[in-house]
């Protein structure tokens, strides 16, 4: 196996892990209806018990996507956590209260009632997907770092990666490029989890606001989505050359998807797959629109990291010093450590095997509030 | 200190987690063999409180995560390459395992088969245990950095072969410091439940449920205490060899020497007892502060350069360094010779980046203590298992106010001493980062005073107010007691 298709592969895996992250998110949504006043307080404890059987798999997979990250990208994990810090302190703060929201919520001792860990999951339902979706769209945006490895000699100043402003990543809520895919997430999250809801609460009075919340998110989502596909197509890009050197490209990532066909492909098929999943769930007495938009986001995610990973892209830009930028081959861990990794990495249909049985096993009956009722297991 | 004030508060959680897993899974497995549904009810009762103590476990562990890279940027690239395998190996093997598990073990009841149940209960212990594994092998790694080797054109220790990442996963300090820190796990778990059950016993309720979980927890509080001494010593061994500032600081032993002796309190000392835990050598050489700073000749004759020494030669590794990246490129020769140099000196690299000899010597008061409480503690919590263990095995708990308020004293306790064991390990091994390579002043993100300090402060009113929240909520399942949990 050579260094450039481990690198590739390591990629491709850190797309897949984002694309599933996004995907899970519907997590996240669904947790958006905690507040919603035309639910009764019964349809909303169905509702925060459904997703309380799902929300460690997408925690899970955050902590481990930010770990593949870490293990195969370091660089990119100590410029973009270190420098746009900010950013990332605030996506952990509102994960950290999920974390404990589920079980703290009903209980009451918990100091801050229901309400305010049901806040608690609802600010993380729209932070979330936000703040993940504008990181991304730095991607393409470019950020004000400089990478300098000798700098660890220098006692005076030892930091490699040195951050060009004080925002600290909030900067980027000033780049309507970044903040538009940071909308099309959020409003995609919702959806997933309107979908989601739709498949695993027995509920009819629930399942009608769930196509209702649908038909009113697919405009806005469409709005946004199509917003910043135009913009990325039309932009200047952050190319790569053999040599490693980075320098502004028209049409880039226009150039890359023409360039790219299987992720022309990829794209057309998960957009494709999504809208299928979404006019099954508003338009449709299906329940199953879940899988078709789920499959369909993690195809998309992929694709937009293709795009700005592959055929010579520097995926995370530096607008600063242009030949700071980070891409796959000089961010990336040591051969061997890509090599161990992707052994490690091949027990991973092993690991999906076993959750689908699990997943499977417990979604043999869908939740109702019969059951809610009558079991002491909720949250 | 915002990262310390974490790993601290996470080290909170991880303890009962490990040993409270143990218990229940024990106590389901005797319900599943026996068909007896007092167990299943007494399995449920700690499952509510692990429930409660997972979930801000995963809360603090996530934070850790992302410090890593928010406030040590130079740390995750310094060491990114190295723990890439082992994160891997745990997202993929442990995590996953722990998530999915978790969530059939807690809802599952009625969902599941009995036998999927009871494996789903021992995979949510096991995969906690395994996760434990591959962070200590990261973190085995800061405090005896095997099986790497520093890369100057990437600027960052690198594993190389097979033979070196196997070096990595057994690296002595890991697996003497996985041991210790699961076992410790196991005692804190089991005097918990000891401590709980007391309780109820004073209360003059759940006789039979209290009495049953006391040998249940004891027994595996006793286990883990064994495990936690015999994991211990050999800690202590490491230390002596890999990090012998640490065990000098723990010993509060300024000079050295052959025979030294072990001190219990500032006055009262066992005589040739260092020297022996140490080195199990009963004229072992120990060396103390002044003698490392100073410098030394070790058991097996190898001179250790003095402080001095080894910030000289950081410097020219630093020297080199910066001189290899600016040559390399355009002065092959130059570039070679610079290298040489760096490879001649880098083992001492990070001591380039002290100002003085002193900085290498930890907060001494503060590690001796914390050891003297840790195992003080540890020696009093292992005494408390063993006799309520044998009186809940002899039915004759009863009567025994003295002993059913110990092991109710002992929760606090047995949280200070786990919280010493980790004062112990991480402030023993100041400035370190990683040792001898990367001092923590280097390790940094380049981030202002202020934007740290913000952090740190909304983190800890964030902990205090989950602390006092999960306090609250074990007290009042506890007080609930186990009849509220019916099928």
């Amino acid at each position: 196996m050579t260094y450039e298709f481990l690198q590739s592969y390591w990629w491709v895996l850190v797309s897949l892990l984002g694309g599933l992250l996004v995907y899970l998110m519907f997590v996240q949504g669904a947790n958006l209806h905690l507040g919603n006043r035309v639910l009764s307080e019964n349809q909303k404890r169905l509702i925060l018990n459904s997703t309380g059987r799902k929300w460690e798999l997408t925690f899970t997979t955050l902590v481990t996507f930010g770990g593949a990250f870490f293990a195969s990208f370091p660089l990119f994990y100590s410029t973009s956590f270190g420098g746009a810090y900010w950013v990332w302190v605030l996506l952990l703060i509102t994960f950290v209260f999920q974390a404990v929201s589920y079980e703290f919520c009903h209980k009451k001792e918990n100091l801050l009632g229901v309400q305010g860990f049901r806040i608690a999951l609802m600010a993380n339902g729209f932070l979330a997907p936000f703040l993940v979706g504008t990181a991304v769209g730095t991607f393409f945006t470019g950020s004000d770092f400089t990478v300098n490895k000798v700098a660890i000699a220098d006692a005076a100043s030892p930091v490699i990666s040195t951050w060009g402003n004080g925002w600290h990543g909030l900067e980027a809520l000033a780049q309507p490029h970044a903040v538009l895919l940071g909308c099309t997430l959020m409003f995609l999250t919702a959806m997933l989890g309107d979908l989601y809801v739709l498949n695993n609460v027995d509920d009819e009075t629930v399942h009608a606001r769930m196509r209702s919340s649908i038909r009113g998110l697919l405009i806005p989502f469409l709005i946004a989505f199509l917003a910043w596909t135009v913009m990325l197509l039309l932009k200047k890009g952050f190319a790569v050359d053999q040599a490693g050197v980075v320098s502004m490209e028209h049409f880039k990532y226009l150039h890359n998807l023409l360039q790219m066909p299987v992720v022309l492909v990829m794209l057309l098929a998960g957009v494709v797959l999504v809208l299928t999943g979404i006019i099954k769930g508003g338009w449709s007495p299906s329940r199953k629109g879940i899988w078709f938009a789920g499959a369909g986001t993690v195809l998309v995610v992929m694709a937009v990291f293709f795009l700005a990973g592959f055929n010579g892209t520097a995926y995370y830009p530096s607008c600063t010093d242009l030949q700071s930028s980070l891409t796959i081959a000089n961010s990336s861990s040591s051969r061997f450590t890509l090599q161990v990794m992707f052994w490690v990495s091949l027990l991973i249909p092993f690991v999906v095997a076993y959750i689908a049985y699990a997943w499977h096993q417990m979604d043999r009956g869908k939740i109702s509030s019969g059951e809610i009722e009558k079991t002491n297991d909720k949250y | 200190m915002q990262f310390a004030m974490t790993a601290a508060y996470h080290w909170l959680f991880v303890p009962l987690t490990l040993g409270l897993a143990l218990v229940m899974a024990v106590m389901e497995t005797i319900y599943v063999v026996r068909k007896d549904d007092f167990w299943k009810r007494a399995a449920r009762f700690w499952m509510k409180i692990f429930a409660v103590n997972f979930a801000v476990g995963i809360a603090t562990g996530i934070i850790l995560e992302f410090e890593f890279g928010t406030n040590w940027s130079n740390y995750s690239w310094f060491v990114g390459d190295m723990f890439g395998a082992p994160l891997a190996i745990e997202g993929i093997l442990a995590f996953f395992m722990e998530a999915t598990f978790f969530a059939v073990m807690f809802f599952g009841w009625d969902r599941v088969s009995k036998r999927f149940h009871l494996a789903s209960t021992w995979l949510t212990g096991i995969g906690a245990t395994v996760s434990a594994y591959w962070i200590l092998v990261a973190n085995g790694w800061m405090q005896n950095p095997v099986g790497t080797t520093f890369n100057p054109d990437t600027v960052r220790s690198e594993m190389a072969s097979a033979a070196a990442f196997w070096e990595v996963v057994t690296n002595p300090v890991a697996v003497s410091k996985f041991c210790h820190a699961v076992s410790s796990g196991w005692v804190t778990g089991g005097i918990f439940v000891v401590g709980v059950s007391a309780w109820y016993l004073l209360r003059g309720r759940e006789k039979e449920f209290a009495v049953k979980s006391i040998l249940i927890g004891g027994i595996v509080g006793l286990v883990g205490s064994v495990a936690v001494m015999l994991s211990g010593d050999s800690s202590g061994v490491h230390a002596a060899e890999f990090q012998p500032m640490k065990l000098a600081a723990a010993e509060g032993l300024e000079d050295g020497g052959r025979g030294a002796a072990f001190t219990i309190v500032p006055g009262i000392k066992i005589p040739k007892m260092l020297s022996i835990l140490a080195t199990h050598k009963v004229d072992g050489y120990v060396p103390g502060i002044n003698d490392i700073l100073k410098g030394y000749t070790d058991d097996d004759g190898n001179v250790v350069p003095s402080v001095a020494e080894k910030m000289s030669r950081g410097r020219a590794a630093l020297d080199a360094l910066a001189e290899y990246r600016a040559a390399r490129g355009n002065d092959p020769s130059g570039a070679a010779a610079a290298r040489a140099r760096l490879e001649e000196n880098v083992q001492y690299m990070g001591y380039g980046h002290l100002s003085k000899p002193e900085d290498v010597v930890p907060p001494v008061g503060v590690v001796f203590w914390a050891f003297r409480f840790m195992i003080g503690l540890g020696m009093l919590i292992a005494l408390v298992l063993l006799l309520a263990a044998f009186f809940a095995w002899k039915d004759r708990l009863e009567g025994k106010k003295w002993l059913l308020w110990a092991a109710i004293i002992c929760i606090p306790l047995v949280y200070i001493c786990g919280q010493a064991g980790w004062v112990v390990a991480e402030v023993g091994r100041q400035p370190w980062t990683i040792q001898g390579l990367l001092p923590v002043n280097v390790a940094i993100s380049s981030l202002s005073a202020g934007a740290v300090k913000t952090t740190f402060f909304v983190f800890l009113a964030v902990f205090a107010l989950f602390l006092a929240i999960e306090i609250r909520i074990m007290i009042g399942a506890i007080r609930k007691g186990p009849e509220d949990i019916k099928d």
